[in-house]
């Protein structure tokens, strides 16, 4: 009577299994009892082993009785170590979890541009984009370059050491980009279209509005056919670029020693938009002008053209505009720097506003 | 300069409100600072009256009770606070419900008692002056009480405040700037009031009363003067005060109210002698001998220097030329004889005096820009008419004149087509002809498509050149009617080049490192020199700096690093990292070109393109921080190593070969300091290290490492981008090999690198120390630095024996100095 009990044996041993399986809290618990009952020293195992050993009229149907004890052992164990695995990973990330408002690693942004260098690359970009090239030029500077050069009589006030810096006689530290112009048509011929970006000195006492070290930048097109009115488009361009779309510009008689005619130019107001008005009271940028004087500009003195003549600037022959625009005008400006000083304190909370 | 709109009205009157005056003027290039409206809001309540009686205020001793005629039915009762109130004075009176200058309405208080029906005016209340002290009392010239303030007094004008530029001397006067409004405006403009010349009386002449003489024509290029006789000095008519005063000039008796009037009329100053008191009835024009003292008008005793022209007489100095008169011949009440000079002196001299004694005045403002010698004499025909009529005086037939090199009109050709080439729009030619002919050019033809203008005097220091009339016709014409048109670029491309664009990528490499772009002054002080152990002698010296602290060029940037370290670490930010891209400053060396007297090259007039020192544009950090704190990691101080990491990051952008070897400076820790050299010709870039201690004291600054390199010799070096072609690193794998190396602790890493490579050979692709160890299994005085190297053949992948052989050929090479591989 091996049949009867053999197989009340294998459903005790399923029940048991089952019951083992079902209890099973844990991925490894579960496979402790997958060892115990189908691990290869398991009862069932052995019990399928042994079926060979049985009288062949029994092995069927014993050998039918244990395979489905197994498989279905198999199904449930891995029914249960899947919803155990989902658990423990549930489990696992919900332990993982992070204060994500926490700072980020490094908790730091980047460093930043001063923001007269953010200005200068700003405008050095715009101006790159109508065709100029970027040229830089000394800053210790002869008197030639600075003023003779430029249609600077030799009595002009501005070369009194009241107006500049002098290391010798000659020598001197450049008072306006402009001594570039010079340097730079001797340098090639035309046509010639570049900007100076730098720095120049002014023997100023420093207070809000002067500091004795400042950046310009400067501008010349010399070409066979250059005009006032290219000029006005060119500084259109480049305030609508810097100051909005909707700027306008207007050219205004000026003077200045090395062009003529001299013109400044004014940029309609980009804090009323040009209306002059802020409400009811005066707009604060432009006092209530509606205009603000941006730069100085004209079209080369022929004396100046006279002076590099030999390098092709036959004054008869070519003409052209310059222009020079203080950096930090722009900045007062367009940032609201109160203080022309603060420029050169470099206090990080200054410097880390801009140019980031 | 002050320009009453009234006054200007009076020669040119457009209808236009002054604002739009003034824009007129600001677009055709007369730049206007401000629009003033001076005095009171409806001049209407503002009449002249007379203080009747005065008498002490019943309940106040301070105060006065005052009937006033102001030309009513029946007196006012007026109470006065002024101490100088009397009975009998004229005085300036607001009836009840005047707007006074400050916007307040006037009511009727009752003051301790008595009804105020009405104020009497001190000057600063009526906005004419800044007196306080009492009430204004007027002259008493013939005013009835009644009569209009506003016919006595500027009390309701507005004025128009212009910025002259130095080419517009003629805009110095009234008429000047009202030929411009004319010029625009086309609106008449009246006769030149000093184009009449007044008849002379009498039968003598000027040279029997007086003698000029010009000792130095260097100085001075005309000296008038006319003579005057029966002169009534006293004060000026009302209307003229009034001029003057809304001008800004304060009235001081007819005869130097005259000379002030012409002057802001036409802007030639003039000077009136006493002539009684001209020692010797002479006056020489000289220059002052060096240190030779006078007191001028304003009471103060000033030295002279030999480039001072002086106006002398027999015995002495009488004034500064062109700038101001002196005590002596100074007309007073008693004068009854003039001698009226209207000189042109040389504009640059005069700026060189006013600037030299610190002392600017109308006259020398006007004269510095240049005056034309004719207008000497259209100062002394409008003179003449205004002594003869305000001052009753006799015109000595005659005018005493100096002149050595008399200078005739300019003339200009200009072609017509120019003006639209230059200005890019054509003007038609009779416009140009309108235009000029309104400036006061006489214009002819001068043949086809030309014309011919010649100067008014007034313009003759601007206008000169063909190019200068242009601009007269385009600034009338109108500059702000040009079209906006872009240039043809023929051949121009725009463009950065190569350094710009390298040193841009080495900045933003530091700013996106988290390092901040400081601007600090290009000067520094010999001192901050001297704490850094920088000699200050060889640094470039300014002349004349504003003070001791900007008086050296910087030869390095650290400077300015130190001092934004110290400002912020005082500021309570000591954890920082700056950077500054910017020029430092040397003299050029013996083998440069240049005199060796001069700190600077000495040049000829064209320097042709030299320059006068040497300037090299260099990028500079220094750090404290290398890693801030975090909440999960400590700071990491910023020391040698971490400004190294810096710049080994910039030679890498550069794209550039180098090598770092011990090199000391003043300024940095003896032991932790660097000098950067290009690798191919061992040129310096620069140097790292960490600041000396006693730097780091001197300048009251934490502990901080820096660098600074030469930007300019890094781009110089720099490759072009995109030179080096594609390289096959793919498509065989590389071997990585750790190595332990074991060497003596002063062989340096270099030593221990170099020695690798050498073993390595030619399939040893990079090399990476990535552990230095020191422990007692090593014993005393070694060190293990671990390598990892990366071997790769290009044609094939690496067999394990070959690989095995390099270890073993390193090992030999180790072996040489002193080191060796650890299992
Ligand atoms: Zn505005």
């Amino acid at each position: 009577m091996a049949e009867p009990s053999a197989k009340r044996r294998l459903e005790e041993l399923g029940s048991e299994a089952e019951a083992a399986v079902v209890a099973a809290g844990a991925v490894s618990e579960l496979e402790d009892v997958r060892v115990r009952y189908l691990g290869r020293r398991a009862e069932l195992t052995a019990t399928l082993r042994s079926i060979r050993d049985l009288p062949a009229e029994e092995r069927g149907a014993v050998g039918k009785a244990a395979n489905a004890v197994r498989m279905r052992l198999e199904e449930m164990i891995a029914a249960r170590g899947a919803a155990l695995e989902a658990a423990e990973l549930e489990h696992r990330l919900e332990q993982d979890r992070l204060d994500v408002t926490l700072p980020g690693d490094p908790p730091f942004s980047t460093g930043h541009l001063h923001l007269v260098s953010a200005i200068r690359r700003e405008l050095e970009d715009v101006f790159v984009g109508l065709g100029f090239a970027v040229l830089e030029g000394p800053e210790v500077e002869y008197e030639y370059y600075n003023f003779t050069a430029l249609n600077h009589p030799p009595s002009h006030p501005a070369r009194l050491p009241q107006d500049t810096f002098y290391l010798s006689d000659r020598v001197l530290l450049r008072t306006h980009t402009s001594p570039m112009q010079v340097r730079a048509m001797e340098a090639g011929e035309p046509p010639i279209y570049v900007v100076v970006p730098g720095r120049v000195y002014r023997p100023d006492t420093p207070d809000a509005t002067h500091v004795p070290m400042f950046h310009q930048l400067e501008g010349l097109a010399i070409d066979e056919d250059i005009t006032l009115a290219d000029l006005r488009g060119v500084l259109l361009e480049f305030a609508r670029a810097v100051f909005g779309a909707s700027r306008e510009v207007r050219l205004r008689p000026g003077y200045f020693p090395f062009t003529e005619p001299s013109v400044e130019v004014d940029v309609s107001c980009f804090v009323c938009d040009g209306t002059g008005a802020a409400g009811s009271e005066r707009c604060p940028t432009c006092k209530g002008e509606a205009w603000i004087e941006i730069l100085g500009a004209g079209m080369v003195d022929p004396n100046v053209l006279g002076y590099v003549a030999d390098s092709g600037y036959d004054p008869e022959r070519v003409q052209g505009f310059a222009f020079g625009m203080g950096i930090e005008r722009i900045a007062m400006l367009k940032y609201g720097i109160p203080d022309l000083r603060m420029l050169w304190e470099n206090d990080v909370r200054l410097l880390e506003q801009f140019g980031a | 300069m002050r320009v009453p709109v009234a006054w200007l009205r009076s020669y040119c009157d457009p209808g236009l409100s002054a604002s739009q005056i003034a824009d007129v003027l600001t677009m055709s290039g007369i730049k206007v600072e401000r629009l003033h409206r001076v005095g009171v809001g409806d001049p209407a309540a503002f009449v002249v009256g007379r203080v009747l009686e005065a008498e002490r205020h019943p309940n106040a001793d301070r105060l006065s009770v005052c009937r006033v005629d102001d030309g009513g039915e029946q007196p006012r009762t007026i109470v006065c606070g002024a101490p100088n109130v009397a009975g009998g004075q004229m005085v300036a009176v607001a009836r009840p419900g005047a707007v006074m200058p400050d916007g307040t309405h006037l009511g009727e208080p009752k003051l301790r008692g008595v009804r105020s029906s009405g104020m009497i005016l001190a000057e600063d209340e009526l906005g004419v002056g800044e007196d306080h002290t009492g009430i204004l009392v007027l002259e008493d010239d013939g005013l009835a009480p009644g009569t209009p303030l506003a016919e006595a007094l500027p009390i309701a004008d507005e004025v128009i405040e212009i910025e002259i530029t130095p080419n517009r001397p003629d805009a110095m006067g009234v008429y000047g700037v009202a030929r411009d409004v004319h010029a625009v405006t086309g609106t008449p403009l009246v006769e030149d009031p000093t184009a009449p010349d007044p008849e002379p009386a009498g039968a003598d002449r000027a040279e029997e009363h007086a003698h000029v003489e010009i000792a130095d024509p260097e100085i001075c290029l005309r000296f008038t003067a006319r003579v005057f006789e029966d002169v009534k000095v006293g004060p000026s008519p009302a209307w003229l005060k009034q001029r003057l005063m809304a001008a800004g000039q304060r009235p001081i008796s007819n005869v130097v109210d005259i000379t002030n009037y012409v002057m802001l009329i036409s802007a030639q100053p003039l000077h009136a002698f006493d002539l009684d008191q001209v020692r010797g009835s002479r006056i020489v024009v000289r220059r002052a001998h060096e240190g030779e003292a006078l007191t001028t008008l304003d009471g103060v005793e000033r030295r002279l220097s030999s480039e001072v022209a002086l106006v002398c007489d027999a015995e002495g100095p009488s004034g500064i030329a062109g700038v101001m008169g002196g005590q002596v011949s100074e007309v007073s009440a008693k004068t009854t004889r003039v001698l009226m000079e209207a000189a042109t002196w040389v504009g640059p001299n005069i700026m060189r005096t006013s600037r030299g004694l610190g002392l600017r005045t109308e006259a020398s403002a006007r004269f510095e820009k240049g005056l034309h010698p004719e207008l000497a004499m259209a100062g002394q025909r409008l003179a003449t008419r205004l002594m003869i009529d305000l001052c009753g005086a006799r015109l000595v037939p005659g005018t005493l004149d100096a002149y050595p090199k008399p200078v005739g009109r300019r003339r200009v050709g200009l072609r017509l087509g120019r003006i639209g080439a230059l200005v890019g729009e054509a003007v038609p030619e009779d416009e140009v002809h309108t235009v000029l002919e309104r400036l006061g050019f006489e214009v002819a033809h001068g043949g086809t498509g030309q014309l011919e203008a010649v100067v008014p005097p007034s313009r003759d220091g601007d206008v000169q050149r063909e190019a200068d009339l242009i601009e007269e016709v385009a600034r009338i014409h109108g500059l702000d009617r040009l079209p906006a048109t872009l240039p043809a670029r023929r051949r121009a491309v725009g463009r950065m080049g190569p350094a710009q664009r390298l040193r841009r990528r080495l900045e933003d490499a530091l700013r996106d490192r988290g390092a901040s772009e400081v601007v600090a002054y290009s000067f520094t002080s010999p001192s901050a020199l001297e704490r850094l152990g920088v000699d200050p002698a060889e640094a470039l010296a300014i002349r004349n700096p504003l003070s001791e602290e900007g008086s050296v060029m910087r030869p390095l940037l650290l400077p300015g690093l130190l001092e934004a370290l110290g400002h912020n670490a005082a500021h309570g930010r000591p954890g920082l990292a700056l950077f500054e891209s910017a020029h430092v400053y040397a003299a050029v060396t013996g083998d440069e070109e240049g005199d060796g007297s001069d700190p600077v090259r000495a040049a000829e007039e064209a320097p042709a393109g030299a320059r006068p020192a040497r300037e090299s544009h260099h990028l500079a950090a220094l750090l404290t921080e290398a890693v801030p704190p975090t909440w999960r990691a400590q700071a990491r101080v910023a020391d040698f190593y971490a400004a190294k990491g810096l710049v080994e990051a910039l030679l890498v952008i550069a794209g550039i070969e180098w090598r770092i070897e011990p090199g000391a400076r003043p300024f940095l820790h003896p032991g932790r300091a660097a000098t950067v050299r290009g690798a191919a010709d061992g040129r310096e870039l620069g140097w790292i290290g960490e600041l000396h201690p006693l730097v780091e004291r001197a300048w009251e600054v934490p502990p901080a490492a820096a660098f600074e390199l030469d930007a300019d010799a890094i781009a110089e070096l720099a490759p072009a981008r995109g030179h080096d072609g594609y390289r096959d690193l793919t498509s065989f794998p590389a071997v990585v090999q750790d190595v332990a190396v074991v060497v003596d602790e002063d062989l340096s890493a270099a030593r221990v690198e170099a020695a690798v490579r050498a073993g390595a050979g030619e399939l040893l692709r990079s090399i990476r120390i990535f552990d230095l160890y020191r422990g007692e299994q090593l014993g005393a005085g070694r060190k293990s630095l671990a390598l990892r190297l990366e071997f790769r053949a290009p044609d094939r992948t690496l067999t394990d024996a070959e690989v095995a052989e390099r270890r073993s050929e390193i090992e030999g090479a180790l072996a040489e100095i002193g080191g060796g591989l650890r299992a």
